[in-house]
């Protein structure tokens, strides 16, 4: 495709056809009054490439990321490692640029890793089908819930519980406030384990939404709140950390019906926060009701093996108001860097990854118990996130001071707890024993030179109060 | 005993309806027409309602799905589903020559009578003419 400004001459052409004098005459017709800016944008003046490029530079300098800081953040997406081969084969033109990559003539390589992808993801969720991605773990999340919803005539009751991540159940109550439908979120017990949500699941109850691990980090009875669920008639939704499959029961051997993750983990990067990769795997029997599209292996007219869209009858361009979403698209690019890595690393080298986080996790919480002015809060192993009380109760300085030092040493958590700045609603809050602690992820990239360092300063720290 | 496709009645939206009486009650039995088979081309899929479910008139109870399309399946009467031939969602392509004795859906124990608005073979047939 050719990139055309339109000319002054085309502009004229344009206007003439349609019986209008000029541009703003248009605007002045369609834009009301109220809405229109009336000033030039808040923009320095234009510059030269030379200086546009030197201004950019020294404003990326001045963001903390994993290139700059050692890593300790979590709580939905990871610093993990990505092999060198991730970027190279995904830079390739065929797949940077592609734009729909869906008909099956002209994109038969985009469709493939497609289907590839799904079915690395059914391998890895112990279920029968994968559709080809959506925007990211949280929108993933409240699809599956939309479509548990969609299945089951006479049941409007969402369970889930305040250890399930904030942000997730922050989507699902946006899109749940205009629908038949009501959200239980059930108290997690004091170690933060989700099972008094069992005695909330009734014959009302269309599905559980459960997350293992969990947001505090903590190995939930999956297989226990499954049956449970099962027995009343409701569907068990998990989110799943992808990682985590190295080592954990996957998620289709305990019961679960759809299976959500986000796929960040997979060989992307954290990019500031996105964009990401909602990862979706469910049973057979409920294929028609996934959303977003799915990629199938089929024969074309000489007997050859290629592969298509397919059961596209589910999505809304023909099942138009029934369908189950309205999404229709994917993020196959993010799906592609996952499907490299995965075949990077193969089952052995996914669990090689998930025994480096479990150790380097457990190492951590040793160091940083040793402290008087900490404590671990939660029992049990952890994959590779946990949480830890500021005895000196002053999270936010000390988090501050860790930046200074060169650490990203853990996510607050005291905003997100009831009443806090990032809990709009008790829906979407964290209980209130969270209050002073903070969230750390160690992934397999950490090394024990980086945890003693992190566990230092963090011990070094100025507190506001004696301990 | 086969179905005679002549002496059923009709819905607008080609489902037939063939009612018979057993001790008392009335009891239709309903299917998609062989019509309504044929255009819909290539059929890959049905959901069926579950027994013990009430259905009102013109109440979607299911839906059909082809290679191209889905089309809803709306009840012509008023009445309690008693029987869901389950086997039909399996063999979907004995439906295509089969339409009107294998091709059964539903069993309904009537609570009120047929609508008016049920055609008759004849009208039916004028109806398909006109589509066709």
């Amino acid at each position: 495709m050719s990139y055309l400004f339109h000319t002054d001459e085309d502009r004229r052409e344009m206007l003439k056809s349609i019986g209008a004098e000029s541009i703003d005459e248009i605007i002045n017709d369609q834009v009301p009054e109220a809405v229109r800016l009336k000033r030039p944008l808040n923009l320095p003046p234009a510059c030269n490439e030379l200086a546009l490029t030197a201004e950019m530079t020294r404003l990326a300098a001045r963001n903390a990321s994993a290139d700059s800081h050692v890593c300790f953040l979590g709580g939905g997406a990871y610093d993990h490692f990505i092999p060198a081969a991730v970027d190279e084969i995904a830079s390739r033109g065929e797949y940077y640029t592609s734009y729909t990559p869906y008909q099956a003539e002209v994109s038969q390589g985009n469709l493939q890793v497609m289907f590839e992808y799904e079915t690395l993801v059914t391998q890895l969720t112990g279920l029968g089908v994968s559709n080809a991605s959506l925007y990211d773990g949280g929108s993933a999340a409240t699809e599956a819930v939309l479509m548990a919803l969609s299945m089951q005539r006479g049941r409007n009751k969402v369970i889930t519980t305040d250890v399930v991540h904030p942000q997730y159940r922050d989507i699902l109550v946006a899109y749940l406030k205009n629908i038949d439908a009501e959200l239980v979120v059930v108290p997690s017990d004091e170690n933060g384990h989700s099972k008094p949500m069992i005695d909330a699941i009734d014959d009302k109850t269309a599905c559980v939404l459960i997350q293992h691990p969990n947001f505090v980090g903590q190995l939930e009875s999956v297989s226990e709140i499954a049956a449970a669920a099962k027995e009343a008639g409701a569907l068990t939704i998990q989110v799943f950390d992808p990682v985590s499959l190295g080592r954990l029961k996957r998620p289709g051997d305990m019961g679960v019906d759809i299976a959500i993750a986000e796929g960040q983990s997979l060989g992307n990067p954290l990019a500031y926060g996105g964009p990401y990769l909602g990862i979706m795997a469910c049973r057979d029997e409920l294929v028609r009701r996934l959303p977003g599209r799915i990629a199938g292996q089929t024969t074309d007219r000489r007997g050859k093996r290629c592969w298509v869209l397919t059961l596209q009858t589910r999505e809304q361009h023909i099942r138009r108001e029934k369908a189950t979403s309205n999404i229709c698209s994917n993020q196959t690019l993010l799906a592609l860097r996952a499907t490299v890595h995965l075949s990077l690393l193969g089952p052995e080298g996914l669990k090689e990854t998930a025994d480096h986080c479990i150790a380097k996790t457990a190492y951590a919480k040793e160091v940083i118990a040793k402290s008087e002015r900490f404590e671990v809060v939660g029992e049990g192993p952890s994959l590779k996130e946990f949480v830890v009380r500021d005895l000196g109760a002053d999270v936010a300085g000390l988090l501050a001071h860790a930046r200074e030092q060169g650490l990203l040493a853990g996510i607050d958590m005291t905003p997100m707890c009831v009443g806090g700045s990032e809990a709009s609603e008790p829906a979407v809050a964290l209980p209130s024993r969270y209050e002073q602690c903070f969230l750390v992820a160690v992934t397999e990239k950490r090394s024990r030179v980086e945890i003693d360092r992190w566990a230092n300063v963090l011990c070094e720290a100025p507190s506001m109060a004696t301990v | 005993m086969a179905r005679d496709p002549s002496t059923l009645r009709y819905a607008e939206t080609h489902e037939w309806v063939d009612v018979q009486e057993e001790g008392g009650d009335k009891f239709a039995t309903i299917g998609i027409s062989a019509f309504a088979v044929e255009q819909l081309n290539d059929l890959v899929y049905m959901d069926l309602p579950e027994v013990g479910r009430e259905l009102e008139i013109g109440e979607e109870f299911g839906e059909v799905e082809s290679v191209k399309a889905v089309s809803p399946l709306y009840s012509p009467v008023a009445g309690e589903v008693v029987a869901v031939h389950s086997d039909l969602p399996d063999n979907l392509d004995n439906l295509n020559d089969d339409a009107f004795d294998f091709g059964w859906i539903l069993k309904v124990k009537l609570s009120a009578d047929l609508p008016d608005s049920l055609m008759d073979f004849a009208a039916y047939q004028k109806q398909c003419s006109e589509a066709g």
